[in-house]
């Protein structure tokens, strides 16, 4: 029988700890790489406000104060190796923990309450966590910060089967163009396509930790992409509603096998200011 | 860029146009969804409020906490509209604008014509940027809920632009 390899949940309160003071202080690379290509592109309000978005990063890292007051509910996405085993506290445990400490460390926000009386946690826990099984021995963690003046502007679409592949982009367009000015825009819109109603949505929120620009590797699935950005692009919302040519900096499509009599949708719109981690244990 | 320092005079309020880019400073009061609330709550049972609504601005943020040597976290705009079906009553009872993000309602468009008013959008994101922008900062209502409550705020050089002017022209018009 194979040696299962242990690590120590603290390691992973650690980690959590680590990724979520370093996300709310930074744009991802590929984020801050798309801002800077659209403010090439844009002119007037536009260009003001993108101008503005790229020097409020560079305060928010000289001063260590978080680049957006909204540091999000923490989602954390965790793929375990079936030859890892864990020991210490419980894992939820350990995520809450890391997430507690690094909100009250960092002076975060924290901005999780009970949704019918409206009362803080006051440390922005519990974090979602998700954990999936995989192969092997490591632990792969990913970090999301999602705030929510984005996720509000969020929708989920039960399709049928007919409307087909201009049903699915004209589900993400029109999520956009009804989102408006209000999530922030320029937006990264993360897509879930297919699975069943709640895995769909999950699709779309793990779409949004790839990379800004990055491609689905299945040709079919990247051109829905393209196109959706191409069109999204030229409902002239632009940054912050004040018109333009970048609505969005990118779509990311993420696909499951569905039903037979279904073609679920979810699109997650994510604001412009990209924060997300990874790491490997 | 134009200079602009609260409180503004009627006539200056009126010569705001909407998708100019100005600089504000001045004194503003935070409020988002549940400060409204109970803000509501006090107007409805006939109650003083915390502080002055007259000639007042109100800025729908909820700021980090601030940080040592800071007068306040990152403090950036949250979404306007969520507060749509508040701002009318209380542009009537003499608020004199709100700062926030994003498109707001046809009501609050016409809120603001009525009463000469004026809504400014800050940049969306920009959270470092305002934060060190507010020189102090004071709770003055509803501390329970935290980054929700009131805090006044005396702020310097706030980029914003006109979003919505007292001739109801709007930025998100197209």
């Amino acid at each position: 029988m194979k040696a299962m390899r242990e690590i120590d949940t603290k390691e992973i309160e650690e980690r959590v700890y680590l990724m979520a003071r370093r996300a709310g202080l930074s744009l991802t690379d590929s984020c801050r790489h798309a801002l800077e290509c659209a403010k090439a592109r844009e002119t007037g309000a536009a260009e003001f406000a993108l101008s503005a978005l790229l020097a409020n990063e560079e305060t928010a890292r000289r001063e260590k104060m978080p680049v957006c007051q909204d540091t999000g509910m923490s989602v954390v996405l965790i793929e375990l190796g079936q030859d890892v085993h864990l020991t210490g506290k419980p894992l939820k445990e350990a995520v809450d923990e890391g997430v507690r400490r690094a909100y009250e460390d960092g002076r975060f926000r924290k901005s999780i309450c009970d949704p019918l009386t409206r009362a803080n946690t006051g440390d922005n826990t519990p974090a979602h966590l998700h954990v999936e099984l995989c192969e092997g021995d490591k632990v792969s963690i990913t970090y999301l910060p999602k705030g929510f003046g984005s996720e509000n502007m969020s929708k989920l679409y039960m399709l049928t089967p007919a409307e087909g592949r201009e049903g699915i982009i004209k589900s993400i367009v029109e999520t956009v163009k009804t989102a408006g000015s209000r999530p922030c825009p320029p937006v990264y819109v993360g897509v879930g396509i297919g699975g069943c109603f709640d895995s769909c949505a999950f699709l779309a929120k793990k779409a949004l930790t790839r990379e800004v620009g990055s491609r689905n590797p299945r040709a079919d699935v990247a051109a829905i992409e393209e196109e959706a950005l191409a069109r999204i692009n030229e409902l002239n919302i632009g940054p912050q509603g004040f018109g333009g040519k970048t609505t969005a900096i990118g779509v990311s499509c993420e696909l499951a096998p569905t039903h037979i009599a279904g073609l679920p949708v979810a699109v997650n719109i994510q604001c412009h200011c990209v924060r997300c981690e990874k790491e490997t244990i | 860029m134009r200079h602009i320092t609260l409180p503004m005079t009627d006539e200056e309020r009126a010569s705001l146009r909407a998708g100019e880019s100005v600089l504000l400073t001045g004194t503003i009061y935070t409020a988002r969804d549940c400060a409204h609330r109970r803000i509501f709550e006090l107007l409805d049972a006939g109650k003083e409020l915390p502080f002055p609504l007259a000639s007042s601005y109100i800025y729908y943020a909820g700021p980090c906490p601030a940080p040592e040597g800071k007068a306040c976290g990152s403090c950036g705009p949250t979404t306007s509209a969520r507060m749509n079906s508040f701002a009318p009553r209380l542009l009537d009872l003499g608020l004199q604008g709100m700062i926030g993000k994003g498109e707001m309602s046809e009501d609050v468009r016409a809120a603001i014509k009525r009463n000469r008013a004026v809504y400014f959008a800050a940049i969306g994101g920009a959270g470092a940027t305002y934060g060190n922008a507010v020189k102090t900062c004071a709770c003055v209502a509803f501390p329970d809920l935290l980054s929700e409550a009131v805090y006044r705020m005396d702020v310097e050089n706030f980029p914003l632009v006109v979003a919505t002017d007292a001739e109801g022209r709007s930025i998100y018009d197209r």
